[in-house]
């Protein structure tokens, strides 16, 4: 699933790129991978299309789900929450994702949660699980 | 028959914990105005000082979004549905 969020921000470079993993409400289990296009087309900016969120959003409820994961890259810059990042920062139970792809050959993938304006860096673990041998991603606060 | 509103986790502070209310009004503008009185503060999350709607908050009605339907100025009336989504935005 990293890889293919990492595939995402590498497609729409230099635009930054956006998406949700969604999981079982309560769980912070990251289980399902949304990508999701980014309405501003933008180098230095990203916004969900207001039409797709909420398709995604009350799919997401009627799963009895919430997004676990927000993820988007930047382009230019450190995989670090820019201030808007902060200022906008909407879901405190979700774990803001950031992938830097201002390095063609590296990408930088960090983690945070955005709670008040207070941003917290966790640790980003990959992790197998089974049997559905679908890949989730679990983090705990480094 | 009122018109429901569902709220955000990030406002349901404002309510009690309650995931949707139900309130009255003509407009979007009378609605939360509406809420207001008995959500004290979920007003202010959602119109600016100017009387606006908040640029990073998107508000359906009926799955419309209220943008594109004269903003605050929306009609609403007995039986539709409003939802309220913080805009997932950043730089």
């Amino acid at each position: 699933m990293l890889a293919e969020i990492i595939g995402h921000a590498r497609r729409d470079h230099p635009d930054e790129a956006c998406g949700v993993i969604a999981g079982p409400a309560g769980s912070d289990r990251a289980e399902r991978l949304i990508p999701m296009a980014n309405a501003e087309r933008s180098p230095t900016f990203y916004r969900l299309d207001p039409m797709e969120q909420l398709r995604v959003w009350r799919e997401m409820d009627d799963r009895d789900e919430q997004p676990v994961v927000i993820y988007h890259s930047h382009t230019a810059t450190e995989a670090y929450p820019s201030r808007t990042d902060i200022s906008y920062a909407s879901e405190p139970q979700a774990h803001y994702l950031l992938v830097s792809t201002r390095d063609p050959d590296q990408a930088e993938v960090r983690s945070y949660r955005i709670t008040d304006g207070a941003v917290t860096e966790e640790e980003v673990r990959v992790v197998e699980t089974l049997p559905s041998e679908q890949a989730a991603i679990q983090r705990s606060p480094s | 028959m009122a018109i429901e509103v569902r709220i955000p986790t990030i406002l349901r502070n404002k309510t009690g914990g309650e995931k949707s209310v139900s309130g009255a009004g003509n407009t979007l503008a009378d609605l939360f105005s509406d809420l207001d009185d008995r959500h004290p503060g979920l007003r202010d999350r959602l119109v600016t000082t100017d009387g606006a709607l908040h640029r990073f908050v998107n508000v359906y009605v009926n799955d419309e979004d209220v943008r594109f339907t004269g903003s605050l100025e929306t009609p609403v009336k007995d039986g539709d549905s409003v939802t309220i989504l913080p805009a997932v935005a950043g730089g």
